[in-house]
């Protein structure tokens, strides 16, 4: 999978989590879930299960706790799917 | 000096209707929401038919966003949130997500048991070992307060938020309590009701009672016969009723419509003594909530025109009558015009309070009484103390005054409220 056919992959999972939507038109990899995208903190925990849903992958508390951007996304979602 | 309390608006999610011009229609029409659910019988009820409120999901998207309703699961949170923004809206006020925080209202809105449907598919995947998989709303939506904190969110109260359980008595103490709070000086506004849950998961344990009735499987709309020599135990129904309380003071400055006057009331528990048990009412305590109810009120017996009964349809509605006649010192063809709006909706619990609140205000509001249906038959116990007429099975339209609210609920609670036509 390219990274340009992951992120849009990612910015459907979290489209109806999203809470701006002109920063979600201008989603790039340094794009943040919460400061930028104004998702409530307490979505994230539904956007990991639906990454985990979408890629078939299990992703721990401590992948979680990374997982704060779109780059820090990408980089656990291939680093799964790799493994 | 205590502000006087006047209602100024309504909102009301109930099995045969749904918003108050549906509701005001179908009270007026004697027209009954109980149908067979075939889910009940696979399920192997006893009691196979029941109340639900016909919701959309169109109707749904009005209120909620997509957000909202992802993983949404809890019925009574639904009828709750629907049923308050009506009564909010109704009351002349805009429903916005950012609308300007107001610390001048506030929202005690009860219930029973909240989302069992959700409760029990976290149940089911937490057993599975996926407590990491339940999502982020269980607890909102498992919550006793779920539906006030949904609601106080979409509408931006700032004063007390709060969720009040007392079982079948709890909307109406709801009312009580937010006049309370009004009457003390300490809120301008309270939106206050209740709700309940539909489905097998609530209304399980009661069929388990055997204190529905089971008689009426293929006849859905004749079930519900409160006071009727045939009544054979409750229908059980479900839905939400909401009113804006507002100080007397405040609506007149914002040049509300004003449906009514709450005058007063009373709550009370008969302690589980003197014939009182979990499940059965102590007769003195009900008697003197009654009589409390209309001395807070500043009224007397003798002015109470109608009555708006608990009347379930089980074996406590003579005793329930004769509770009132009792209370009033009044009986026979001088006993006020008593109704159980039951009769069209089952009896729908925890949010049973509050409908039928909304039920009193609406035949205020527009001069009628609500027919009772299916007691074409009244009890024997009943027509020896209170004559027929009293008990209208056809609409009848009444100038009236004051109507009397009462409602009874497990754990011997009791709640009586009274209310005026305003002038």
């Amino acid at each position: 999978m390219t990274n340009n056919e992951l992120i849009e992959k990612l910015k459907g999972i979290i489209a109806p989590y999203i809470q701006d939507e002109a920063a979600f038109e201008n989603l790039n990899e340094d794009t943040d879930f919460v400061k930028d995208l104004k998702i409530n903190s307490a979505n994230l925990v539904d956007i990991i299960l639906d990454i985990e849903d979408e890629f078939d992958i299990r992703l721990e508390n401590e992948d979680m706790e990374k997982m704060l951007d779109v780059k820090s996304a990408m980089a656990i979602v291939n680093a799964k799917l790799d493994a | 000096m205590k502000n006087r309390v006047v209602i100024t608006g309504l909102g009301v999610v109930a099995p045969n209707g749904v918003g108050i011009s549906e509701f005001t229609k179908a009270l007026k029409q004697g027209k009954s929401g109980i149908m067979f659910h075939q889910e009940l019988a696979d399920l192997k009820f006893s009691c196979q038919i029941g109340g639900i409120p016909t919701i959309s999901d169109e109707l749904k998207s009005k209120y909620f966003t997509d957000l909202q309703l992802r993983g949404f699961n809890s019925s009574g949170i639904l009828y709750g949130c629907i049923a308050g923004i009506d009564a909010w809206k109704d009351a002349g006020f805009d429903s916005n997500p950012d609308s300007e925080l107001d610390y001048d209202t506030g929202l005690i809105f009860g219930t029973g048991t909240s989302g069992v449907e959700k409760f029990r598919e976290a149940i089911y995947k937490l057993d599975e070992g996926q407590v990491r998989r339940l999502g982020s709303t269980v607890v909102l939506q498992t919550m006793a307060s779920g539906v006030s904190a949904y609601l106080s969110g979409m509408l931006g109260f700032g004063n007390q938020v709060t969720t009040n359980s007392s079982a079948c008595t709890t909307g109406t103490e709801a009312v009580l309590m937010g006049f309370e709070r009004i009457q003390n000086g300490k809120a301008k506004r309270m939106l206050v009701g209740s709700c309940s849950d539909h489905g097998p998961y609530v209304w399980g344990g009661f069929d388990a009672m055997r204190v529905m009735t089971y008689k009426h499987n293929d006849s859905p709309e004749e079930a519900s016969r409160p006071m009727s020599a045939t009544a054979s135990g409750f229908v059980p129904g479900s839905g939400a009723g909401a009113l804006v309380l507002e100080s007397l003071e405040s609506a007149l400055e914002r040049g509300a419509k004003i449906y009514a006057e709450v005058l007063g009331g009373e709550v009370n528990s008969g302690g589980q003594r003197q014939g009182g048990t979990l499940t059965a009412p102590n007769a003195e305590a009900v008697q003197r909530c009654i009589t409390k109810a209309i001395q807070n009120s500043g009224v007397s017996s003798n002015d109470i025109n109608v009555i708006n009964g608990h009347l379930t349809a089980t074996t406590k509605d003579g005793l329930e009558i004769e509770n009132w006649t009792k209370a009033l010192h009044r009986n026979g063809s001088n006993f006020p015009y008593i109704n159980s709006t039951k009769s069209m909706v089952g009896h729908c619990l925890a949010a049973a309070g509050a409908i039928e609140c909304v039920a009193s205000i609406i035949q205020l509001e527009e001069q009628f009484i609500a027919p009772n249906i299916n007691c074409e038959d009244l009890h024997p116990d009943i027509e020896a103390i209170v004559n027929r007429e009293q008990i209208p099975t056809e609409k009848l339209n009444l100038n009236f005054d004051v109507i009397a609210k009462a409602s009874f609920g497990f754990g011997d609670v009791n709640a009586c409220v009274i209310f005026r036509k305003f002038k």
